[in-house]
């Protein structure tokens, strides 16, 4: 089966800032992929060269078999972009917004499945409101609808929970997760580490334009970070012999532990024991996907 | 899986750039007509019992088509200018960019909807200042061609500067430094031949004065120069003007990095 996204050596610099170094990249179809890195990584140069806003210096890129460069129509089809900036054109309405995109990817009547995107994001009752009028989460809301008026097979989401409520974050993400099951691949960047880690199942993570980092959520959390211990001694300071395992100082006298695995369990309560120490407190815990995340980016 | 139909991405676009000047038409249509009726009111007051430039016609009907097509030129540049920096500037020229359309559907649609908003104002200006002073139409077939060639030919300009520049003031200076002198010195209020012969020598050279004298012997059939000439001329920057402008939407010029 080919990937829904197939990247292969892409390059891409702006004057002599390297934005993106030789990325090799492969995601198949159905997959809900998250792309992460700090600010200036490159996530969005990648994602504009993918939509074609861009153009990489040096490799391919190809979605559900098209190349953007040589086959342009065939991907601009196939793919659906929630950009990350609030932009909306302030001189038409929700409804003539998505009729518009809709036109664009010549689609010409597709007010059933206009209607029914409005409805899953809560627009319905927006529809004739002008886009200047509407709040920020609301046009946010917006973009998601254009980015998926032609129903594209690959989404691409640009940090699109952005300074948007709690219940759009949920309801967003419920109609994401349905669209994902029905066969749509899904691409993610944020800076929500904790919706990366509950929604995709592999994760790519880039730093100064380079992919450092790529598996499944699974093996990340598996391998880059051990369990998290969180321990109170009943009284006096913690072994020297434990301590660097300690990832953060005692604030309200507990100590964060990182171990190896949870077998290393065992040793820190022996080493506790022989000093004569008791364990007032202690909670064992998995790490999270923005330990994993702060772990690599601060390799160099 | 959706059907996906031809020229859809085209006439959509155009008729969003119709909407969007539609929406303004207090602005995009009825300023300058009445723009356009203040000119005449004031230079036919000053001038008229005082030039004639062809035999037998009033200095206030001279003026009419020269101000009509004056007011269609720039209201066609203005449309695509507009619209394209406006979307550049608040980001929304990424929902034209990241569909499948064309270069030649992105062109075609930019340009046709200047053409519709430059015949409109055109003949607001025409049919306001019919009020005041009856104006002939010997030959409407040449007025109807070279008010569509000159708004095309502007039309296509304005995609130019819109989408070289990158902020308001750049394109203000295109159409502070470029478009209006060349509008105003290019036969609207005079005729050629009242000028001193290096000034008809130099205007010879500025295409806007093909577009005004062809548009003129429309309707009084007299020009300074043969309208066919005028016909090749505008026609002939037409035609270069919108194949720099395609090749420059093809290599994405500006638009996508």
């Amino acid at each position: 089966m080919q990937p829904a996204i197939e990247i292969r050596g892409v390059s891409k610099a702006y004057g002599s800032v390297r934005a993106l170094v030789d990325i090799d990249l492969n995601i198949p179809e159905g997959e809900f992929f998250a792309l992460l890195g700090p600010n200036g990584a490159g996530k969005t140069t990648l994602i504009s060269i993918l939509a074609g806003l861009a153009r990489a210096d040096a490799g391919t890129l190809k979605v559900m078999g098209h190349d953007v460069v040589t086959q342009s129509q065939g991907s601009r089809r196939c793919i659906g972009v929630v950009p990350q900036e609030l932009v909306f054109d302030p001189f038409f309405t929700v409804r003539e917004t998505l009729q518009f995109q809709s036109g664009y990817f010549g689609l010409r009547r597709n007010d059933d499945w206009i209607d029914e995107v409005m409805a899953r994001l809560d627009l319905t009752n927006r529809a004739d409101f002008n886009m200047r009028a509407l709040s920020g989460g609301m046009k946010r809301r917006v973009l998601v609808a254009q980015a998926l008026v032609h129903k594209p097979p690959v989404i691409i989401l640009d940090e699109p929970t952005a300074g948007v409520d709690v219940e759009l974050r949920q309801g967003l993400w419920q109609f994401i997760r349905q669209l994902n099951g029905d066969g749509h691949t899904i691409v993610l960047t944020t800076h929500y580490l904790d919706e990366a880690e509950a929604l995709c199942s592999r994760v790519g993570m880039l730093k100064q334009g380079k992919l450092v980092a790529l598996d499944s959520t699974h093996n990340l959390l598996k391998d880059y970070s051990g369990a998290q211990l969180r321990l109170r001694l009943a009284q006096g300071v913690l072994p020297a012999a434990l301590a660097p395992l300690v990832t953060m100082a005692p604030t309200t006298g507990e100590y964060l532990l990182t171990l190896h695995d949870y077998a290393q369990v065992e040793s820190v309560l022996a080493e506790i024991r022989k000093n004569n120490l008791t364990v007032a407190f202690m909670e064992l815990g998995q790490p999270d996907l923005e330990e994993v995340f702060v772990e690599i980016m601060g390799r160099d | 899986m959706h059907k996906f139909a031809p020229m859809a991405g085209f006439s959509t676009l155009f008729r969003k750039e119709i909407m969007r000047f539609w929406k303004v038409s207090f602005q995009t249509v009825l300023a300058p007509v009445l723009t356009a009726l203040l000119y005449l009111l004031i230079f036919s007051h000053v001038l008229e019992d005082h030039v004639q430039v062809y035999p037998g016609v009033r200095y206030t009907a001279f003026l009419v088509p020269g101000l009509a097509m004056m007011s269609l030129l720039q209201n066609s540049f203005a449309n695509s200018s507009s619209s394209l920096i406006q979307s550049k500037i608040t980001g929304n020229i990424i929902f034209v960019l990241l569909p499948p359309l064309s270069h030649f559907e992105f062109f075609a649609a930019y340009v046709l909807a200047c053409v519709v908003r430059g015949v409109m104002v055109g003949f607001g200006v025409f049919a306001v200042t019919a009020l005041f002073v009856p104006v002939p139409v010997q030959n409407p077939l040449w007025v109807a061609s070279f008010a569509l060639l000159g708004s095309a030919l502007l039309g296509t300009l304005g995609i130019i500067a819109g989408i070289w520049a990158e902020k308001f003031d750049q394109l203000a200076a295109f159409q502070n430094f470029i478009i209006v002198p060349l509008t105003f010195l290019s036969g609207v209020f005079y005729s050629m031949h009242s000028l001193p012969p290096f000034w008809q020598e130099v205007s010879r050279f500025n295409p806007f004065f093909y577009m005004i004298d062809g548009f003129r012997y429309g309707f009084f059939g007299v020009s300074d120069v043969s309208p066919k000439l005028s016909f090749v001329i505008v026609g002939g920057c037409l035609l270069a003007l919108s194949f720099a402008t395609l090749s420059l939407l093809k290599r994405g010029y500006k638009l996508r990095h």
